[in-house]
């Protein structure tokens, strides 16, 4: 039993929306909205498409030798996959955050202003500082990194290594957020703090997280969506998902029945 | 025994050894006693000690014995003989071999004696080798069989046997190597007996002949080695510049671009080029590139001479692009694919993304393989002779001839002069240089290779 948003409200739509790797299917007929200004937690057991899923929303999978995608799938009511649609522009509306943490080989303060630099975001040095500060301060970095930006990225511990790569995506002020696993890497205390930044987040972004725990897909989000053999079993109110699925598969896998 | 077949027995007697420990082993633990090591290890223990001392013997034997059989045989010369030079002496010493091993015919009744007398001491010679071989390893059997109980450590033993072999082969290698430094130091010393340190590195002329009578009309020999400095500079700059380019964007497009299916047929192609002999590339340069710079010079109003460095050096360059593609497409393949997304997520395009990110985090790799590439061609001579020339030109122009430090250490040797002449000893001072020259660019390359390096997991 789906529920639907309302017409208009929704950021993201999927519907009817298949994918293939090769010749194996890995989501099959998928129907799901993700509503603006909402976290939405994807969860499922492990090779379930929750992944799959999340990385069309940005079109990575193009990235996939053999990945087709048929259906429909909509970001402000517009088709990503049509030809017209400028795949690099499409990326920069949709943020991504990956499952270990990928910063890359440069200093802190290059790793941030890569995206607003290649999008030319800024006009001058004295912009880039500042969007490259907002977005650290925003990450909630700030404090533990501002005396040692020239450093570089992959000199952070795991759960700032994590938090500079939400800083890298917030900078270049995307629309929706995706996020894979983004605290399987790290400890408790670091998990705590990038739960508390998407919190924070939720304002003025739209966000999509896939988890592995129930705990934090209950405090983090406000629908969830539970996926099972690549299909889309049920999907709701994180609430209610949790208290009261309408699904008995969905039942078992949020009490640890299986999965 | 013939060495070989020795060596064989002795291999047999060791794996017999082996099954008698396993044996001895395997009965100690019938009677109740755990064994503190595999019952197998007991064996390599037995064997090991079967033949290895054999062995060490063997090998020993098989060095020294040339050289005793001939003082020997020399000790048992007529005095007529033995009272020959040194030079003579051993062709005598030859004559007499060539006799005894092969048959030849003696040249006089003297060598004839003194074959009889080789052939009989090398036959003795072979039965004591074997004899006690044998002895060795029988001896070395009953030691480790008597040494085995239930609570011998062998699975130690033969650990710490393990550690000493892999010592003792990376020590042949390491010695080798500093054999080779040391002799080209020691040589290269006499030579600076002759010419002065700052006369040979910093001369602007070279010319290496030298009168080998007293009366020859011929220059005194100069050997200021600075034009074969800028000609191997020259020849190897114009080397880097193709193939640094053309290996990087064509690795660049191999590993981030091509369709797998592509690049599978496409690599090997690459690397066939790293495997041509380099006297073809010589021809390819003197018969095909040579002429085709000339008349396109010759368009241009330049004078390009038939020899020139530039086309050494370009031909030079295809020679080298595996170098630098093969390596730079190992590491750029290495780089982890999430650092990609990263950047892709980020809405970077394609070649923003190898740019920016993915060619940066490869850096040290690619650097290593240019340099890897570098000191190939500096070392390289077959292209060099056959295309650049060997004209000692202290010259910037690449299209004149030049020579380089390799060329003219082939040209010094082949002549015929005493090798304690300058002009040969000269030889060992460039390979000198060379050495210096390559080891100064390789730890250039691991310094930065571990400066830059990113640690992924
Ligand atoms: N690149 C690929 N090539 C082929 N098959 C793939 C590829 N990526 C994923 N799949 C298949 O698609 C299915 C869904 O994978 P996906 O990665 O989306 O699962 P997931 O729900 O994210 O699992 P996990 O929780 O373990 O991350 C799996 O069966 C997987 O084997
Ligand atoms: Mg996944």
């Amino acid at each position: 039993m789906n529920q639907y948003i309302p017409k208009g409200t929704a950021k993201v739509s999927a519907r009817g929306l298949d994918v293939f790797y090769g010749d194996k299917q890995a989501l099959h007929h998928i129907d799901l909205d993700i509503a603006a200004g909402e976290v939405t937690a994807l969860i499922g057991p492990s090779g379930c498409g929750k992944s799959t899923f999340l990385r069309c929303i940005n079109r990575m999978n193009d990235l996939v030798e053999g990945a087709r995608v048929s259906g429909t799938l909509t970001l402000d009511g517009n088709d990503i996959h049509d030809r017209r649609l400028d795949v690099v522009q499409l990326r920069a509306r949709v943020g991504m955050v990956f499952q270990k943490p990928n910063p890359f080989p440069k200093s802190i303060y290059e790793n941030v202003a890569y995206g607003p630099r290649i999008h030319g975001l800024a006009r001058d040095r004295a912009e880039l500082d500042e969007i490259v500060m907002n977005s650290l301060e925003k990450a909630g970095l700030l404090a533990e990194v501002e005396s040692r930006l020239s450093e570089s990225g992959t000199s952070l511990s795991g759960g700032q290594q994590q938090r500079l790569c939400i800083a890298r995506a917030i900078a270049v002020n995307p629309e929706v957020i995706l996020m894979d696993e983004p605290c399987s890497a790290l400890d408790p205390i670091a998990t705590a703090k990038v739960e508390e930044l998407i919190d924070e987040l939720r304002d003025n972004y739209t966000i999509v997280i896939v988890t592995h725990s129930m705990q934090q897909a209950a405090r983090v989000s406000q629908r969830t969506a539970f996926f099972h053999l690549g299909k889309l079993i049920e999907v709701g109110g994180t609430e209610e998902i949790f208290t009261n699925p309408c699904e008995p598969l969905t039942q078992g896998y949020i009490t640890g029945r299986f999965g | 025994m013939p060495t070989i077949l020795l060596t064989l027995v002795l291999l047999g007697l060791a794996s017999a050894a082996y099954h008698l420990g396993r044996g001895k082993a395997l009965s100690v633990s019938a009677d109740g006693a755990p064994l503190h090591s595999l019952p197998r290890y007991h064996g390599y223990y037995v064997a090991l000690w079967c033949g290895l001392p054999a062995l060490a013997l063997l090998v020993a034997w098989t060095v020294l014995e040339p050289q005793a059989l001939r003082a020997l045989m020399i000790a048992a010369l007529p005095p007529e003989l033995r009272g020959l030079s040194s030079q003579h002496l051993s062709l005598v010493v030859n004559e007499v071999r060539n006799v005894a091993l092969h048959g030849a015919q003696p040249s006089s009744a003297a060598v004839a004696e003194a074959a009889r007398h080789y052939t009989a001491l090398s036959a003795t010679g072979s039965w004591l080798l074997t004899a006690l071989c044998a002895a060795l390893a029988v001896a070395g059997l009953s030691w480790g069989r008597s040494r085995i109980h239930a609570d011998a450590r062998m699975r130690n033993a033969v650990e710490r046997v393990v550690g000493v072999a892999l010592v003792a082969c990376s020590t042949v290698a390491i010695l080798t190597t500093i054999g080779i430094v040391l002799s080209l130091i020691f040589e290269s010393l006499l030579f600076f007996e002759h010419v002065p340190l700052h006369a040979f590195l910093f001369g602007t002329e070279w010319s290496p002949q030298m009168a080998i009578r007293a009366d020859q009309v011929g220059s005194s020999g100069a050997f200021g080695a600075v034009p074969l400095f800028a000609g191997t500079l020259l020849i190897s700059a114009i080397a880097l510049a193709v193939a640094v380019p053309l290996g990087l964007l064509s690795a660049i497009y191999m590993s981030e671009y091509a369709q797998p299916r592509f690049r599978a047929v496409a690599k090997p192609l690459l690397e066939i080029l790293a495997g041509i002999p380099t006297v073809v590339y010589g021809f390819f340069a003197v018969l095909t590139i040579s002429p085709f710079l000339r008349a396109v010079g010759a368009r241009l109003g330049l004078g390009i001479e038939a020899e020139s460095a530039l086309a050494a050096g370009l031909v030079m360059g295809i020679m080298i692009i595996p170098f630098v593609s093969s390596l730079s497409d190992d590491v750029i393949n290495a780089v982890p694919q999430s650092l990609r997304e990263g950047a892709l997520g980020l809405g970077a395009t394609r070649s923003e993304t190898v740019i920016q990110v993915v060619i940066p985090a490869a850096l040290p790799g690619i650097i290593g393989g240019v340099l890897l590439a570098a000191s190939r061609a500096i070392g390289e001579t077959m292209i060099v002779v056959m295309a650049a020339g060997m004209a000692a030109n202290l010259t910037a122009n690449p299209f004149a001839a030049v020579t380089t430090v390799t060329v003219q250490i082939v040209t010094l040797l082949v002549g015929d002069q005493e090798f304690d002449s300058p002009k040969t000893l000269a030889a060992f001072a460039l390979g000198l240089v060379l050495f210096c020259v390559t080891l100064a660019l390789n730890i250039v390359a691991l310094h930065i290779v571990n400066k830059y390096r990113e640690k992924y997991d």
